[in-house]
């Protein structure tokens, strides 16, 4: 059964992804990418890594939309009707890839794989969860925190608007003056 | 309490959902006569049910350079989502496909129609459909993350995302719509949104002559039209398992007690729908990130307080 669902997803997950480089429009590349992710998300499924798996389908649906979005919006041709190539800096990006497959192939055969020691654990999610919960909680929390502090960055950086513009140079109006009206009255 | 199910239930799944699914149709369309001020009869409620047929000989509209294999992806995707997300819910004892992570499978497939009503909107190269589909977007943005919090809540309260599971942490303590109401709240919220129905109906509203339904006819109309239904049934039949303790209930069995829950939750979205003004994403968007997303990250630090300081639910 494993072997059957592995022999459906990773050539899936192989084409989809070549076809990124193939479709000539932003949307159709974008969806190649994302059945790539969710065959590769399968592919976790199917090793017994549910949790994994699902939430690879679940982030990537929603990155691979939003991402869409974003690209459509900046390409620099009118809602990105016109066609587009994914190909840049061909000869440079041939040499890097056909590097990179060559040394992780080489890899996969060269490596000592160690046997496997004891039973898989009933609940591996439960695993993944202490563990991240545990040993790796200082490496969660950095994340954490720097993406956070990504996001605000960006945020600030991207807004053209600051609290002078919405409360005036006294910070005294309110409500303050926004572009778009919020829900909550502000 | 839960078993494993045999496989002809993946097969019932659809068979289910569709059955409810006409149910909630027929009692919206009793309800549109008597706001139309017509008599509630049988033709009536069968009247959308009689468009069915309709719709599959009718003949598929076509317009200037579509963009046709993303357009067809994208109305596929809408009623499989909701079969996907409905195949881990539990009904009365037997879920069709028990996964351990159930809950997030749930999460995952209702989130699968962000892709399909994005590329049902791009696919016909129409400028209302591409406004519905991005409308879908910006909504999806606001109700995604206070639904995902609501999730979580339940599965702290039963310590577990296995569906089968939460339920049955319900069957001999309080259900979890008890002493979870916010959660309760955003979920609901939530169905609507995914679904598109009711508050969250702009992406396919009228001031954009249907938005991401503007185009279609025939079977492609179909999908659509069935799929935010489907997507409503399956988002109340989740309800039951998660807030309204699954099977569980005094004299009849379990399934009988699953199908009145789920024909109850399902009947207040269809009544309640025509009770709720319109909700524009932009605004819900601010409600749902300064307000519902700290009500419901407070609602499920009261559960997991109270897990700990009970270990187990009370």
């Amino acid at each position: 059964m494993t072997a059957v669902v592995f022999g459906v997803l990773a050539p899936v997950a192989a084409v989809s992804g070549l076809l990124v480089f193939r479709f000539r429009s932003m949307a159709r590349v974008t969806i190649a990418l994302l059945v790539s992710f969710l065959a590769s998300g399968g592919l976790l499924i199917s090793l017994g890594l549910g949790y994994l798996g699902t939430v690879v389908i679940l982030m990537m649906i929603i990155e691979m939309i939003i991402m869409m979005v974003f690209m459509i919006a900046y390409m620099m041709n009118p809602a990105g009707l016109i066609q587009m190539t994914m190909h840049h800096n061909q000869r440079g990006a041939r040499a890097i890839s056909v590097a990179t497959f060559v040394l992780l192939s080489a890899g996969i055969f060269a490596t000592p794989w160690p046997r496997r020691a004891g039973a898989a654990p009933p609940d591996p999610t439960f695993q993944l969860g202490k563990a991240l919960m545990g040993p790796q909680m200082l490496t969660m929390i950095t994340l954490g925190f720097t993406l956070f502090a990504a996001m605000v960055a960006a945020v600030v950086l991207a807004t053209a608007r600051g609290r002078y513009d919405r409360f005036g140079d006294d910070l005294k109006r309110r409500p303050p003056s926004d572009s778009a009206g919020g829900g909550v009255g502000r | 309490m839960a078993t494993s199910a045999p496989a002809w239930a993946v097969l019932a799944v659809p068979a289910l959902l569709a059955a409810f699914t006409v149910a909630a149709v027929a009692g919206d369309a009793l309800l549109a006569a008597r706001a139309g001020g017509r008599r509630p009869s049988v033709a009536a409620a069968a009247g959308p049910l009689a468009e069915v047929p309709r719709l599959l000989v009718a003949q598929r509209r076509t317009t200037l350079a579509p963009d046709t294999l993303l357009w067809r992806l994208g109305l596929v995707t809408v009623p499989a989502a909701a079969v996907l997300a409905a195949l881990v819910i539990p009904f009365g004892g037997v879920t069709a496909s028990r996964m351990s992570v159930g809950v997030v499978w749930f999460n995952a497939m209702e989130v699968l129609t962000w892709a399909g009503l994005w590329l049902a909107g791009w696919g016909p190269n129409s400028a209302l459909s591409l406004v519905g589909g991005y409308r879908f977007v910006a909504q999806g943005l606001a109700y995604e993350l206070p639904l995902m919090l609501a999730l979580i809540a339940a599965a702290a309260g039963a310590q577990s995302l296995d569906v089968a599971r939460i339920a049955a942490a319900q069957a001999h303590y309080l259900w979890f719509a008890v002493w979870m109401p916010a959660a309760l709240a955003v979920y609901l919220a939530g169905v609507y949104a995914f679904s598109f129905l009711g508050p969250f109906g702009s992406p396919a509203g009228r001031d954009l002559a249907g938005g991401v339904l503007a185009e279609l006819s025939g079977v492609d109309r179909l999908m659509v039209a069935a799929g935010r239904w489907l997507l409503l049934t399956a988002g109340a039949g989740m309800a039951v398992p998660l807030f309204l303790g699954g099977g569980a209930g005094p004299v009849l069995p379990a399934w009988a007690w699953s199908a009145v829950k789920t024909l109850a939750v399902l009947g207040l979205l269809v009544w309640a729908r025509r009770r709720l003004p319109l909700v524009r994403a932009d605004r819900y968007a601010e409600l749902a990130w300064v307000v519902l997303i700290p009500v419901t990250i407070a609602q499920t630090l009261a559960v997991a307080l109270v897990v700990l300081k009970l270990g187990g639910p009370p």
